[in-house]
């Protein structure tokens, strides 16, 4: 391999890594902060909101219902008002954050709703502030599941990102587009698949080691 | 005469202070299911007492309403005279950490170790972290769990699960402990444990215990009074030695049945409602309620039923101090004497039939 293409690689790598990073700190930081919106307002949940549970629900379904691909174009002016280009990885952050936010919402929102009611119940009994029982038992008890569900949303995120790379934002998946595809590079096609390869497998295991690490069922 | 309770403890005559106050409680639960009809009744301090009744009576909806777990559609439950539906959330949970309550599946915080669960309810309440560690060692002594302070509740046993839910239920220091079905979930050699330790409890700490259960045995193991509620009404209520000795309702005694003798099918199917020509014998029933004979009878008085008269099955159990239970003997059918001429009297005898030649 020659050195400019190593570079490229390895540009493309950052690129990638830096995209995923970002957008999945902030679809897991605000997808969870959706999804116990969601649970603890819902109907015999902490604090009963049926009127904003509902409307919250829909805003999260409309967002999952469209296809990232459309997310992307549809937002191309949002986009632009936020970073000021709609070029780059930094634009394609806004996307990917926004499309991955309703995917773990509703990830995190199963996992929240796992928790055993009588937890939370002798939690009541003992006096808890329900600040108190989201903050000790509801969020500590759905952890593994928490956890679990953030390597899914990496490995979606890494996948979501090769697409946001054939707009034009950089990364793996641009890379494989215009050498791969556009030049009938095959070979680049499939090394950059191999990458995609291990870093899937990697953050899989990675996560299920995680996911271990903070059960304590069995 | 009573084995436990505060009437003894304290050496007192007065009539029991109530602890609890149940005022024509009842409770609909939306989808018109009636779970509880109008049931008034008191709780003595520092009893144990007892609620029974098969599944689905409203047991456990009682219950939940002593710390609003559950809302009764009408009626009041006064707790120390407070009228606790009528308090606001603040002072519903300053109550609620005065009221210790154990589930039937422990309902242990699986992310936590065994000394934060036990720990966690003191530190939401702001109690500083030495305070909560010291008080912590002391109730995990108590319950005889101290080895395993720093394990995960999936690594215990459901004895010990259940060990740390009443550590952590006295974490507060209660007045009144909730138990709801807590030995359900356990095998017998655990049960008899926990039903020892609870008992221990009431006595050390002197605490009012409510405890329900379908289980008999349970009540006859640590209660001192118990309530049977069959569908949301009461069918009797009275101390233990009382219902178990002359069951008043037809729930009661299907209840009690497990615990009871019967008559054994082989001797059943020979039963005879006639005696024979010639010899047999007579198979009595004999009834003792705990009334009449609360020390136990003589063997000799039994023997004046006739000389030959021989126990064939049956038990007596020594509840609060009054011996009860069900004798079934054999008297040669020509030796029966009349009942009047007894130097004893059972509280019921029955002749259930006759036995055309040896038992
Ligand atoms: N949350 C609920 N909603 C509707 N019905 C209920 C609810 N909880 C209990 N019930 C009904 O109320 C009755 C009493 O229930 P419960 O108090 O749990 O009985 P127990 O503890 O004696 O088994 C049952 O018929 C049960 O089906
Ligand atoms: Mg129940």
């Amino acid at each position: 391999m020659s050195p400019t293409m190593f570079d490229r690689y390895l540009r493309a790598f950052g690129e990638t890594l830096t995209m995923v990073s970002v957008s999945v700190a902030i679809a897991i930081s605000c997808g969870l902060v959706l999804a116990l919106l969601l649970v603890t307002t819902a109907p015999g949940g902490l604090y009963p909101k049926p009127r904003l549970n509902k409307g919250l629900s829909v805003v999260v379904n409309v967002f999952r219902a469209i296809p990232f691909i459309i997310l992307l174009v549809a937002l191309l002016p949002f986009t632009r008002l936020l970073v000021g280009t709609t070029l780059g990885i930094w634009a394609a952050v806004v996307p990917l954050s926004i499309h991955l936010i309703a995917f773990y919402t509703r990830i995190a929102q199963v996992s929240l709703n796992e928790v055993d009611h009588g937890l939370i119940e002798a939690a009541q009994a003992m006096g808890f502030r329900r600040w108190h029982i989201v903050r000790h038992v509801i969020l500590p008890e759905a952890l593994p599941g928490i956890v679990g569900g953030m390597t899914v949303c990496v490995i979606a995120m890494i996948n979501a990102s090769a697409m946001a790379g054939a707009v034009g934002a950089g990364g793996l998946g641009d890379l494989a587009i215009r050498y791969g595809y556009e030049r009938y590079e095959t070979r680049v096609l499939f090394e950059i698949i191999l990458i995609l390869i291990i870093l899937v497998t990697t953050v899989q295991f990675g996560g299920e080691w995680l996911s271990r690490r903070v059960n304590h069922r069995r | 005469m009573l084995p436990h309770g505060t009437a003894l403890k304290c050496g007192e005559a007065a009539p029991p202070v109530p602890h609890i106050t149940f005022d024509a409680i009842h409770k609909v639960y939306p989808g018109g299911v009636q779970a509880l009809h109008e049931l008034s009744f008191t709780i003595p301090r520092g009893s144990v007492f007892g609620i029974i009744g098969r599944s689905g009576a409203g047991k456990s909806t009682l219950l939940r309403s002593i710390n609003m777990l559950e809302r009764p559609s009408g009626g009041r439950v006064l707790v120390d005279g407070i009228d606790v539906g009528t308090l606001g959330e603040e002072a519903l949970m300053q109550l609620r950490r005065r009221i210790g309550m154990i589930f039937q599946h422990f309902n242990l915080l699986s992310a936590k170790t065994v000394r934060e669960n036990v720990g966690l309810p003191l530190r939401v309440s702001g109690v500083g972290a030495p305070e909560t560690s010291r008080r912590v060692e002391e109730l995990l002594e108590l319950v005889g769990i101290a080895d395993k302070a720093d394990v995960y509740p999936s690594k215990l046993s459901g004895g010990q699960k259940q060990r740390v839910g009443i550590a952590r239920a006295l974490v507060h220091r209660p007045d009144i402990l909730l138990c709801d079905e807590a030995t359900s979930a356990l095998d017998p050699e655990t049960t008899h444990a926990i039903l020892d330790l609870l008992r221990d409890i009431n006595a050390k700490l002197g605490l009012t215990i409510v405890l329900i259960t379908h289980d008999m045995a349970v009540i006859r193991a640590i209660c001192d009074e118990v309530l049977v509620l069959d569908q949301g009404g009461r069918v009797e209520q009275g101390p233990v030695w009382k219902v178990f000795g002359d069951p008043q309702g037809e729930a009661t005694r299907a209840l009690l049945r497990p615990l009871q003798h019967g008559v054994p099918d082989d001797l059943g199917r020979r039963l005879r409602p006639e005696p024979p020509a010639r010899g047999g014998h007579a198979i009595l029933a004999l009834r003792f309620t705990g009334e009449s004979h609360p020390e136990g009878l003589s063997l000799a008085s039994l023997m004046a039923l006739a000389p030959e008269a021989r126990l064939l099955h049956g038990g007596i159990d020594r509840i609060q101090g009054h011996a009860q239970g069900d004798l079934l003997v054999a008297v040669p059918a020509d030796s029966i004497r009349p009942v009047a001429s007894l130097t004893f009297s059972p509280d019921s005898m029955r002749v259930l039939g006759y036995v055309a030649d040896d038992v």
